[in-house]
Formats: structure tokens, sequence, C-alpha cells
């Protein structure tokens, strides 16, 4: 489909909040499920986008800026799939595979753009040291918010390029690829998702909750158990397993022996 | 400094440095990182501790320091650096060094608490629920999504920037005790645990591979009519299914059923630890996704997927 003048507009407002976003990380519109969505209800597409945007937030599940590390960048790869998807007008699980295919692909480039903007960043902040200098409360929050605006733009600007490339164009792209390489895709699309998790486990994995791990994966199949309820379990886990070890003190290994002896503990708290 | 009364910094100041808090990495950049907006933030305070030209210009310059921490984690600290600049202004010795001191010493413990807490458990567990959510296509799912992290985020800057603010110097203390650990194990529990389910529902592995064929015996397999069916036929055959009965005469093993019976998702656990371990030996996640998109294609021109 082709956009008319309000869309584009909708659609420029949610790529900046986007790449905004990417950089504060506060109100999360750079996360799929938040800017697929947006970019569905500017569009008239709500649906589709929201199915889009739940897919892609399983991928994007580990995507975190940790210190000054920068992750794969979800604000570009969430806006430039809803275009896309939205632009060839395939909303089957197939159309919705490329989209995320091609969503990953630009994933990167949202990595050398969002560092080449962080490196921008170096330059405008020293305008706002000479403005500290003169004691310029005006000045120090302009700059503040030159940068700002240069990470919306960031986003806002790959977003209006592909909306200004003809959906025909878009279209015979897409519609050109074999059918071995989008089933394919859909096959790897079901992998990728480990990507995030191992992302996520190798940042939280101790000796110490490795158990905890094993434990949810041998209940997962047990499809009674929702996630609410899977997390109610793990919080009472983690609940019980502090208060134990808590409990005994600093004793060294974990087990049978913690609640044999109440006065020690007592003493042990003391 | 002529001082005639105190000057404090009621709870419509602490607000609005609340709510520029949430602007702390605009200015991100790769040389002093978050200085930029932990000035901003700071602004409305410093304005009023600091109404002299000169004081205002020394308070600007000694926050455009180096500064990086968790995003939300800055809040504690913005709290324990309001209390410190209020004294400060109100006459009390505390130099720059100590007031550096204190955030240098704050931001890498807490920065540590945010990290699992926020973006390994609270997100993760979040998003996944937004996402089975929206398998349907659901408003529910962004809205959900939304709604209860800003609530979550939004009362977390504001309490712990007031704890902060309260307890001033004395939160320094605190952290050094146990109660951070305790909320990183917990959190990394309850993450770890989850993880563990993630892994096995929503990692999409399958083996259409057959393993083997087997004939079944007559009787063990529905006989399906060869003319038109009418209602008390259907009804048997239906009744031969839900007994238990094969629809084909022939059993196919794929090497998916095999797998499941060891376990379901055996497969999605060691790709996951597959991906941990490449990921160890930095490789860089983007080179595993297409990797993985690669075996993806090839396995189904090959056939095992």
């Amino acid at each position: 489909m082709d956009f008319n003048i309000l869309m584009v507009i909708g659609v420029l407002i949610v790529a900046f909040l986007a790449g905004m976003e990417g950089i504060l990380d506060q109100f999360q519109f750079h996360q799929p499920i938040i800017a697929c969505s947006l970019i569905g209800l500017v569009t008239g597409n709500l649906a589709e986008c929201i199915i889009l945007g739940g897919a892609l937030q399983l991928i994007a599940l580990g995507w975190a800026n940790i210190g000054a590390a920068v992750a794969p960048d979800a604000a570009l790869a969430a806006v430039a799939s809803a275009i896309i998807f939205v632009k060839a007008g395939n909303f089957t699980p197939d159309g919705r595979n490329v989209a995320i295919a091609a969503a990953i692909t630009l994933a990167t480039v949202g990595l050398v753009l969002t560092m080449i903007v962080r490196t921008l960043s170096v330059v405008i902040v020293h305008r706002a040291d000479a403005a500290a200098a003169k004691g310029d409360f005006r000045g120090v929050e302009f700059w503040h918010y030159v940068a700002l605006a240069c990470q919306g733009l960031r986003i806002a600007l790959p977003a209006g390029a592909l909306l200004f490339i003809p959906s025909a164009t878009v279209q015979a792209a897409l519609g050109s690829l074999p059918d071995w390489f989008t089933s394919g895709m859909t096959i790897g699309g079901g992998f990728v998702v480990a990507v995030g998790y191992a992302m996520v486990i190798n940042l939280m994995a101790t000796k110490e909750v490795w158990p905890f791990f094993f434990l949810g994966f041998a209940l997962a199949p047990l499809s009674e158990l929702t996630l609410i309820a899977t997390g109610m379990i793990g919080l009472c886990l983690a609940i019980i397993y502090l208060n134990l070890t808590r409990n005994k003190g600093n004793g060294g290994d974990s087990g049978a022996q913690s609640s044999g002896d109440p006065l020690g503990d007592i003493l042990n708290d003391y | 400094m002529t001082e005639e009364k105190r000057i404090t910094l009621s709870k419509a100041d602490r607000r609005k440095v609340m709510i520029r808090s949430q602007f702390l990495q605009g200015s991100w950049n790769y040389e002093r990182m978050q200085n930029g907006g932990w000035t901003y933030s700071l602004i409305p305070a410093l304005k009023k501790l600091y109404p002299q030209k000169d004081e205002a210009a020394a308070a600007l310059q000694r926050h455009m320091e180096f500064f990086n921490t968790h995003p939300y984690l800055a809040s504690p600290i913005l709290g324990v650096t309001l209390a410190l600049e209020e004294e400060r202004a109100n006459g009390a010795e505390i130099d720059d060094a100590a007031l550096q001191g204190v955030k240098v010493g704050m931001m890498g413990p807490l920065a540590g608490i945010g990290d699992p807490v926020f973006w390994f458990t609270v997100r993760p567990i979040l998003g996944a629920i937004a996402a089975s959510l929206a398998t349907g296509g659901s408003i529910i799912a962004p809205l959900f999504f939304f709604i209860s992290w800003n609530i979550i985020r939004v009362a977390f800057l504001w309490y712990t920037q007031e704890l902060g603010y309260k307890s001033g110097s004395e939160i320094t203390k605190d952290l050094s005790g146990g109660l951070l650990q305790t909320i990183t194990k917990g959190a990394s529990i309850l993450g770890m645990f989850i993880m563990g389910i993630l892994v096995q529902r929503w990692t999409s592995i399958n083996f259409p591979m057959e393993v083997s064929r087997v004939p079944l015996s007559e009787g063990a397999y529905v006989n399906f009519p060869d003319g038109p069916v009418d209602g008390g036929k259907l009804q048997e055959i239906l009744g031969q299914v839900a007994s238990g009965m094969s629809i084909s005469p022939e059993k196919v093993t794929t090497l998916q059923d095999n797998l499941d019976q060891l376990i379901p998702g055996f497969a999605a656990l060691l790709l996951t630890f597959a991906c941990m371990w490449l990921l160890k030996k930095n490789v860089n996640p983007i080179i595993i996704i297409f990797g993985l998109f690669a075996i993806g294609i090839l396995g189904h021109l090959v056939g095992i997927f």
C-alpha cells in the first residue's frame, strides 16, 4: 500500500520517538511491541502490526545497552520492519518473517548509526561545557536537546527513506524471494530467539542460580501453567531461597542442615 | 555567601528533577557518557540553590564530570546529590571531591542492580507476556507492556530519588550492606527460572525428518469408507479416533518424536547453550543470528528441518 501525507507524518513521529527512546530507555517506545503497534496504528493495520511486534519482541528480549556496550538496535529494527511489512501488504506469516529478516539486518545498521551519534554527542557536550562555564542554564539544556534530537533523527531519517521507496519496488523485491528462502527464514526465525535468551542467561548465570533455570525448563511443557503462574512460582522460589540462605547466616552449601539449629541461626544474625 | 534564611528544595523542585531525569541519557557520549543528562536533570535544583552567576557556573561545571550508571538507578544518586548540594548551598563544608566521590561510589554497584533487575528480569518477563498476548493481534498486548512498565518505572524513579534525598549521605553506607546482593540474587533466580521456561516454550525447532515408517496392523487404524459418509458412520469414525486409533495405516516416527520422548525442548536447550558458548567467545550476536538463518535455509534445503 501507499501512504498518504498524514500516515507519513505519523510514521515519522513514531520513528523519531523510537529513536529518542533507543537511547533514553525510559518509556520503551523503541521496543518492537510498542513501536510496531504504533506504526500499525498510524497506517491503519493495527492488529497485523501487533502480531509482528510480538514476534519481534521475542527476538529482542535480550537486547539491552549495558555500560558503554551497545546492543543491536531494537528501534530501527522495529520501525523499519513495520514499514516494510505494511508496504508489502503481505500479512501472512511468510510476509512477517521477511519483514523480521529485514529488521535484523537493519538492527546492525542501527548499531552503527547509534555509535556515530554517540560520537557526535562528544562534540555537542563540549558546547554544553562552554555554556556551563558561563553559568548559562539555558545553554546546557539546549545542547542536551540537540543531542537527543540527533538520536531521534537517527531513526526518523532511515524511516523516511524507506517510506519514499515506491511500494511496487518493495513488493517486487520481496515477491521475487524464492520459497526455499522464505520457509528457510521462517525456520531460522524459530532459532534466533535463542540468541536473545543466551545473552540474558550469560549475564545472570552463576553456579548458585543455574538450578532454577533447569526447574523452569522442566516445568515448561506443562501448558496449564501460564506465564503469570510460572512468574508466581519463580517469585516464590526466589523468596524461599533467599530466606533459607539468610537464616543460615553465611553458611557454605545450601541443603538440609539449615533449619536444624534455630539458636545458632539467631546467634549468627548478631 | 550572605546567608539570611536557609534555602530548601521543595517537593515540587524534586519532582522537576525526577521528570528531567528521564532524559538522563539524551546526550550520552563516548567521552563522559551521561554527564550532560545528569547536569540537565539537576538544573531546576541548581537554579534555586545558586542564584549567583559565578556559583551557578561552578555548580554546572562540577556536574559535567564523567557519570554513567543504569538510567533508573541514577535516581537514588540524584536524591543523595540533591541533599548534599542543598547542605552545601546553605554553607556546609562539602567540597567537589566529596560530591564526586559519592556519585562515583554509588554508580558502579547501583548499575549492577539495574541491569539484572530491569533489563534481564522485568523487561523480558513483561515482553514475553506481551508477546504471548500479541499472537491474536490484540491491542491489550502493547497497552499491557507500556502501562505496566511505566508504572513500575516512574514509581521506582520517584521513590528511590526521595529515599536518596531523605537519607542523604547515609545511603552509601546502606548499600554496602546485604540488601544490594539480596535484590540482585533474587532477580537472578526469578530471571533464570523464567528463562528456563522461555527456552523450552518459545524456541521452535522442528525435525520433521522421518526416522521410521511402520505399517500398522488391521484394526489399529481407522478404516475410512470409500463411499459417502452419513451421520452414523461419521460418529463411529470420530469415536475410533477419540479412542486413540491412528488415522493413517502407517505409523510415522519423526526425529522430533524421538527427541520429545527424551524431554520436550531438548534441541532448544542445546541451541541455547551453543549460543551462550559463542557469545562467551565474543562472537558478535548479529553474526550468530545470520548464521542461524543460514542454517535454517540450508537445513530446509537438505530436508532436516
